[in-house]
């Protein structure tokens, strides 16, 4: 029992509670103070997770190696940028209550504990931990009948979701006797230790993870949810649980399941098909900014799972920098839509960013970098996030899902181009109104990364390297 | 080190981004933004100019070998690094680059007044990925500069171009796109195949005869669009005519070039069986390429997309020159490339200086212009001469050396070489009667003014590098001579030891 091991965690809760407690008393409204604390906390537990030592604890219920802090770490950084997002944002809208970078933080440890999960058990309080605060933001507009309809929906298709994990895993459980990844692992080595109960309880596993990660054909309520949801918890949305999601689906299908590759992964290449091809030709006709993003991140795990499908360390290792990359990507281009305003009011029509090239140079050049990295050209990050995982399909020999992936990759480039032909070729229709400086911090430093990270990949190469070797072992 | 003793080619590469940054930092109000913005990068330009004429200098001629190389690490792990260097191949090529750009700068001096500091951001990073494309010499910094070059032309047809240059932008943009993600694929393979994609070391290492097939359709597939081959030509008489005159004389001076530099560097080298295997496919692609977009271009009205289908049909003599794979052709195609170059950049030139006084392109509302202008008819003529392929100027030696490598390998092949040279003697003197001869049916076109200054400077280096090449075109072959032989023979070596290994 050493709990000292999950200090990260421990200090995200303390912390959180403290804040939540600090926000209540004073009689005024306490939304920037708290934001900030909550983004200094994350912060903390960032450090404290870089700093964290390798091995188990809790009863062997929590695990430290350095997968887990590599996911840790870009959640942690992606939930305070999440924060930043919607500093302006809830001020302008009225919903600058200090629940909000409360309940972004919670869902942020509920995502660091899924991460760190190494039994099925603290797998499912982990998930259900970042889930019930995503439902509550999802309708924080309370007044707003689309947040509210976004947080029903999503409330719904969650809670099945859930159940169907649940049900899996005490099918597995059944099954293999035990919850604890380790000895799951040794009773799925054995030669007759896979029984036709366990692959059932393995697919609703994945199936539960695969709409958490909004893959096809899971992926119904995303588009209903990105567009209702408040468009800084859209953000979120798209970054921190997506992490947290991939994360946990990598571990559990490598890690305790690995002995039943054979059996996962046609499923896993199936799901990075469908979702790579939905999220190709269903984005082409939408002319709402969030729902095209909600497609467009559906097209983005289909490429990450293709790392997964390949289950090799390669693979996975193009997994992590993917995501990596296309968390602050999407970062970015939600801190592009974010500060879409006119005359005071949020827009997020793709028309309404015409002529932006002229109107706001600095914002468009920053929205035409992402849109050029999300359709995967040199030498913007999004290019080696796919360059990556490509990799490991090519040498894994997965030729279709390497030959679809290309393909769909240059039909999605069509709906990118088509927002950077708005903002550049298009006539200016009015003004939108000056970013504020937060969101154009935000826009700078996501637009530096993706511009340049094709400088020094090294270190984030090999620290995806490492954590795919922890995994691996 | 290399023999410039400081690393040239990232100078020559990257100095335009430097001159970028200065222009984006720019501040004041229009007029002195569009200012400084011009002649900033037309400073830039001509200092990057003047550096690569240090290549020209200092160039060992005698060696085959990569010179100039410089090596970083990147990705060691990963068998990736930096790696930039050029032989006799690429090294005219840079040179090819770094001398339109000023010259396209110059051309855009008045004929762009939107949005001038964007524009020349645009050519200024063009100009970078352009030269780091051929200095390349590691297959993933190749793949990064090709697929970038998109971006700076995409924004260059989308911006400022015609009134349909949303469609030409978006065709381009996915048309090459297309292409070039299933290459990807192929160099991931090598990639994997080789553990390194540094492009000296993969061409000592041999690729299996049963990959070869697939990887060489995957290369077809991205340097047949950007070559343009027929069928998958149709994107570049769009691009052409939507694009603005310096927009058009880089996409038909370089860009161009890069898919067939890309069958010169990648195709032939790596994958010598395949590449003769197919090589009949080549021939009958390029010939159909030559003669079909002959006919077409005797067709057009539009006197952009009549130069566009003859740059199709010139390239088309490339290609064939190429796959004859002996010294003649190999010579004379790389020799077509760097006229065709010249020659094409400036025939668009030409059409923009008409362009720019009228705005129009359509070749009947022209007539007499002779008459007017006859400074103007006088270089035209020089142009249209050379794309003819008139003997003492530039085309016509390269035309040439590629008939006599074709007749060596099929004497039909050259027959369709040769019919694609008559009927562009026919297209191009056709297009000249109608603009500059005859009544002048048009009062406004009266008032035309000659040439001013500015365009005595852009056309003067042309002039004289068409004569140069068809005067004295040893000085150029010169450069390429070993390198091709070289390349030849290391060809025959491989496909011997494939016929050893199979029997």
């Amino acid at each position: 029992m050493i709990w000292t091991l999950a200090l990260p965690e421990l200090v995200l809760a303390v912390s959180g509670l403290v804040i939540l407690a600090a926000g209540v008393i004073p009689k005024r409204e306490t939304f920037f103070p708290v934001s900030m604390a909550c983004v200094g906390a994350l912060l903390l537990a960032a450090m404290l997770v870089l700093g964290q030592a390798e091995g188990t604890a809790l009863g062997g219920h929590y695990v430290s190696d350095a997968f887990s802090g590599f996911m840790k770490f870009l959640a942690l950084s992606a939930a305070a940028v999440g924060i930043l997002l919607s500093l302006d944002f809830n001020e302008r809208e009225g919903t600058a209550r200090f629940e909000f970078p409360v309940l972004m933080l919670f869902a942020t440890l509920g995502a660091m504990v899924m991460i760190s999960a190494n039994d099925l058990l603290s797998l499912y309080l982990g998930l259900e931990l970042l889930s019930l605060p995503l439902y509550v933001l999802a309708a924080f507009n309370r007044d707003n009948g689309r947040s509210a309809e976004a947080g029903l929906k999503y409330f719904v298709l969650g809670a099945l979701a859930s159940g169907l994990l649940l049900y899996g895993s005490s099918l597995v459980y059944g099954f293999a006797g035990t919850t604890n990844f380790d000895r799951l692992g040794e009773a799925f080595s054995e030669p007759n230790g896979i029984s036709a109960g366990v692959i059932v309880g393995v697919v609703f596993v994945i199936t539960g993870l695969a709409f958490k990660v909004s893959a096809v054909p899971f992926h119904m309520w995303t588009p209903d949810v990105y567009e209702g949801a408040p468009t800084p918890v859209t953000a979120f949305f798209a970054s921190a649980p997506k992490v947290a999601a991939i994360a946990l689906l990598a571990r559990v299908l490598l890690g305790p399941f690995g002995d039943l590759v054979a059996q996962w992964q046609q499923v896993i290449v199936l799901v990075s098909l469908g979702s790579m091809i939905l999220g190709a030709f269903a984005a082409i006709g939408q002319r709402n900014l969030k729902r095209l993003m909600a497609y467009s991140s559906i097209g983005h795990v289909g490429y990450a799972l293709m790392g997964l499908a390949v289950g090799s360390d390669i693979g996975l290792r193009g997994l992590l920098v993917y995501m990596a990359i296309y968390v602050f990507m999407n970062l970015g281009t939600f801190a592009v839509l974010v500060s879409m305003r006119r005359a005071g009011r949020s827009v997020e029509g793709i028309e309404d960013l015409a002529g932006l090239g002229r109107t706001d140079p600095v914002t468009a050049m920053w929205m035409a970098v992402f849109m050029f990295s999300m359709a995967g050209i040199p030498p913007l990050a999004g290019f080696f996030g796919k360059l990556y995982v490509f990799l490991a399909a090519v040498q894994g020999a997965f030729w279709t899902l390497a030959v679809v992936g290309v393909l769909t990759s240059v039909v999605s480039a069509y709906y990118y181009l088509r927002i950077v032909k708005v903002m550049y070729f298009d006539a200016p229709i009015g003004n939108l109104d000056r970013a504020p400086t937060s969101l154009t911090m935000v826009m700078a430093g996501t637009g530096l990364f993706t511009a340049f990270f094709a400088l020094w990949p090294a270190p984030m190469l090999a620290a995806a390297q490492a954590a795919a070797a922890a995994l691996l072992g | 080190m290399n023999a410039a003793g400081f690393p040239l080619l990232s100078l020559v590469t990257f100095l335009p981004l430097a001159g970028a940054l200065i222009i984006m930092s720019v501040r004041g109000d229009e007029e002195v933004v569009a200012r400084n913005a011009r002649w900033t990068a037309l400073w830039t330009s001509l200092i990057v100019f003047l550096l690569s004429l240090i290549l020209w200098a200092r160039f060992d001629q005698s060696s085959a070998a990569f010179q100039f190389e410089e090596k970083l690490a990147w990705l060691p792990e990963f068998g990736v690094g930096y790696h930039m260097g050029v032989d006799g191949i690429s090294v005219l090529f840079v040179l090819l680059s770094t001398a339109l750009t000023p010259l396209c700068i110059l051309a855009s001096w008045e004929a762009i007044g939107t949005r001038v500091r964007e524009y020349m951001i645009a050519f200024l990073v063009l100009e970078t990925m352009m030269v780091g494309m051929f200095a390349a010499l590691d297959f993933i910094v190749f793949y990064v500069f090709f697929e970038a070059v998109l971006i700076p032309m995409f924004l260059i047809i989308g911006v400022w171009g015609g009134p349909r240059r949303v469609y030409a932008a978006f065709k381009f943009f996915l048309y090459t796109l297309l292409g070039s993600v299933l290459m990807l694929l192929a160099i991931l393979y090598l990639w994997y195949n080789a553990g390194t994609t540094d492009i000296p070391e993969l061409f000592a290492q041999a690729v299996p005869r049963s990959a070869q097939t697939w990887i060489f359709f995957a290369f077809l597939a991205s340097f047949a669009v950007k070559v343009p081959m027929w069928p998958v030509h149709t994107w570049l008489p769009d691009a052409h005519v939507e694009a603005p005159t310096a927009g058009s004389v880089i996409l038909a001076g370089v860009l161009l070039k890069m898919g067939a530099y890309g069958f010169l560097r990648f195709t032939l080298p790596l994958l010598p069986e395949a590449t003769a295997t197919f090589a009949p496919l080549i021939f009958v692609l390029s010939v159909v390429a030559v003669v079909y977009t002959s006919l077409v271009a005797l067709a057009q009205e539009d006197m952009k997309k009549l130069i566009a289908y003859s740059s199709v049909a010139h390239m088309g003599i490339v290609t064939i020159g190429i796959f004859t794979l002996n010294q003649q052709g190999l010579s004379g195609a790389l020799f077509t490339m760097l006229a065709h170059g010249v020659v094409s950049g400036a025939l668009f030139l030409c059409v923009g200086v008409l362009y720019d006084r009228v705005h129009s392109r359509e070749i009947l509302r022209y007539g007499g212009v002779a008459g007017i202008m006859p400074a103007y008819a006088m270089v035209f003529m020089l142009f249209t001469m050379a794309s003819v392929g008139l003997p003492g100027l530039a085309n016509f030696v390269g035309e040439f050396l590629v008939i006599v490598g074709a007749w060596k390998v099929n004497p039909w092949v050259a027959f369709g070489a040769a019919t694609g040279m008559v009927l562009g003697a026919g297209y191009m003197l056709y297009l000249y009667r109608r603009v500059s001869f005859g009544k002048i049916t048009r009062d406004d076109l009266r008032m035309l003014l000659d040439l001013s200054p500015r365009e005595y400077v852009v056309f003067a280096p042309l002039i004289v590098l068409t004569l140069w090449m068809g005067i004295y075109p040893q000085s150029f072959l010169s450069f390429f001579e070993v390198s091709v032989a070289a390349l030849v023979q290391r060809h025959e070596a491989a496909l011997g030891a494939a016929r050893l290994a199979g029997m």
